[in-house]
């Protein structure tokens, strides 16, 4: 039990650490990350402290909208998530940047979030549509496993009506086969 | 009088909305060995003022299109009657044709056009049929085109024409980014396209009233789906689901009481039934795999639709009543978005067989599967409301487009576009 808790704080701890890392450089490069406009990027002001105790509260004080905070915290970190064909597995590489997503939400229970997802071009339009539901019902899976309240997290489907990709090949539906995580 | 009444209705569709430009042109692919020989002669015109359409013309075209028939090219005819009192039927049998089509074209003075026709057989020298007059404004020439090519195949094959139908479908136009989407509606020949809708969110899913009034469509908004009905005459558009997660598919029942569709606000896709008047909402699958993509079956007792509980999507029957479910396709890698023909004799699916998606047709007699199409990424199936034919949306260069193909697979021809990408096509049912 304990211990359990303590592996919960040293991630966070671990998490603070590199939020306060990203502020600065705003760089972290993660081969799935699409960039999430990286609007306000380095820019967030320092009213947080890197919380040794393991507590973010503190990042709290500010005024600003939940979406806003997600896009200076979340600076850099993967915004968009791929799957394989016909499938709604998370990969191993997202976990990382779910976790970031997770943390964030648990920190910020007024933050909302909708994961948007997609299906490449191929199949019939209404069954890429529940495709690109199960992807995201993976992802909000994830999150909420992770102890994100579902409340927080809306799951859409855009089937394989808003490709970002426009070839008619592997390396375009690859790209397409997404699931979107946005901030509202 | 029936015929007036007729038109009028089509005048009544034809001014809700907006004129638009782009155009579908047929272009025949492949057809049937067995072609009847017909000749249409250019209509007679006494007139000074140009008239709007060439009404000949556009019923020739029909015919071509329908692979039932092959014209007598118009430079080789060696008259030109237009009533069956000028024809020398020794003209006809020269040049192989089976029947001449003969017709002419006066002003009433009074705003509207009488058109009139005969169709004779060359062999018995003889009148098919009555001759026939109708008086038409001329905004509806090809209406009137259109009904002469029906009832000129119905005559010659048995089988009602469709070639007065329409279709509605989707394009998505400008930047692929950012495109702008369109619900259109046109003839079944791709001639005069309206936009219904407009919006820079995605539409998608397409479906007609049993009675041809009224349709509906999956519409995004804020980013969310929703279903939406809409009166075609009026304009008039109700928003009809708003549930958090999918509100898909929907198709209208038979006695146009109900639509089917799909929902996931109990958690995953699940089929529904929505009485439209009482907004009853009822459950009609209960399991955890993706059901999705309903449609009625002609007599209304069952749904068929696209479930992957089996490991991959395959085709699936309910009964409404029971909400009994049994598996339909068994051939394919998977099967999706099933439409059953008029008579309930066929089904025709979306099929992968190797990693290609193509059109298949599955005798729900004999079980007997057959693949119709050779084109690309393959979708959205509907059937003309004779059984005779299927359009489907595929992929050219890189562009969607619409095609169609005879349910025998012998005849295609497609329909591409001028703008943008073509998608989800739904073939009207006949006009009540």
């Amino acid at each position: 039990m304990s211990v359990k808790k303590l592996g919960k704080f040293a991630v966070i701890g671990l998490s603070a650490a590199w939020l306060a890392g990203c502020s600065t450089t705003a760089s972290d490069s993660d081969t799935s990350a699409m960039g999430s406009e990286g609007s306000a990027a380095g820019s967030t002001d320092s009213t947080y402290a890197a919380g040794e105790d393991g507590s973010l509260n503190s990042v709290m004080i500010d005024d600003r909208t939940a979406a806003q905070k997600a896009a200076d915290l979340l600076a850099g970190v993967a915004t968009v998530f791929y799957f394989d064909f016909d499938k709604s597995i998370v990969r191993p590489e997202a976990r990382e940047a779910l976790a970031k997503h997770a943390q964030f939400l648990m920190e910020n229970p007024d933050a909302r979030i909708v994961l948007e997802g997609h299906a490449d071009e191929r199949g019939t339009r209404e069954y890429n549509m529940a495709l690109g539901e199960r992807r995201a019902k993976a992802i909000m899976r994830y999150l909420t496993i992770q102890g994100v309240a579902a409340s927080q997290i809306e799951a859409v489907s855009f089937g394989e009506e808003v490709p970002v990709a426009f070839g008619h090949d592997d390396s375009s539906w690859q790209l397409n086969r997404r699931v979107e995580v946005r901030y509202e | 009088m029936k015929k007036n009444i007729v038109f009028a209705l089509f005048v009544a569709c034809l001014t809700f909305a907006l004129p638009a430009r782009a155009q579908l042109v047929i272009e025949i692919t492949s057809g049937a060995d067995q072609l009847l020989p017909i000749a249409i002669v250019p209509f007679g015109y006494t007139g000074s003022a140009p008239l709007p359409e060439d009404v000949a013309g556009i019923v020739e075209a029909d015919l071509q299109r329908s692979g039932v028939f092959e014209a007598i090219p118009r430079a080789n005819m060696l008259s030109l009657p237009s009533s069956s009192e000028n024809v020398f039927y020794r003209d006809w049998r020269l040049l192989k044709a089976d029947y001449v089509l003969v017709g002419s074209v006066a002003n009433n003075g009074n705003g509207t056009y009488r058109i009139s026709y005969e169709l004779l057989n060359v062999l018995t020298q003889a009148r098919v049929g009555k001759r026939e007059a109708l008086d038409v404004k001329p905004s509806n020439f090809r209406d009137a085109a259109h009904f002469i090519s029906d009832k000129i195949y119905e005559q010659l094959t048995g089988i009602r024409g469709a070639f007065s139908t329409r279709i509605l479908y989707v394009t998505a136009e400008g930047d692929k980014r950012s495109p702008t989407y369109k619900l259109q509606v046109a003839d079944a020949d791709g001639y005069r396209p309206q936009v219904i809708v407009s919006s820079k969110e995605p539409i998608l899913s397409p479906s007609w009233s049993s009675d041809g009034r009224q349709i509906a469509y999956v519409m995004f908004r804020n980013r969310r789906p929703s279903i939406f009905i809409q009166e075609l005459a009026s304009g008039k558009q109700q928003q009809l689901t708003q549930f958090r997660g999918l509100n898909g598919a929907p198709a209208w029942s038979p006695d146009g009481k109900k639509l089917a569709l799909v929902l996931s606000k109990d958690n995953n896709p699940e089929i529904y039934t929505l009485d439209i008047a009482t907004r009853r909402l009822e459950r009609m699958t209960n399991h955890y795999s993706i059901d999705t993509e309903p449609s009625w079956e002609p007599d209304g007792q069952g749904i068929i639709f696209t479930s992957d509980r089996g490991g991959n999507p395959q085709i699936y029957r309910l009964d409404v009543r029971t909400k009994n479910v049994e598996r339909v396709t068994f051939e394919g890698e998977l099967n999706t978005r099933a439409r059953m023909t008029p008579d309930g004799r066929y089904l025709v699916t979306v099929q992968k067989n190797n990693g290609n998606y193509h059109v298949a047709l599955q005798d729900m007699n004999t079980g007997r599967v057959q693949v119709l199409t050779e084109t690309y990424l393959d979708e959205s199936p509907s059937i003309a409301p004779n059984g005779s034919m299927v359009m489907y949306a595929t992929s050219n260069r890189g562009k969607g487009i619409l095609s169609v193909v005879s349910v025998d697979g012998l005849i295609k021809y497609r329909l591409p576009s001028a703008e943008g990408d073509v998608r989800e096509p739904a073939w009207s049912p006949y006009f009540k």
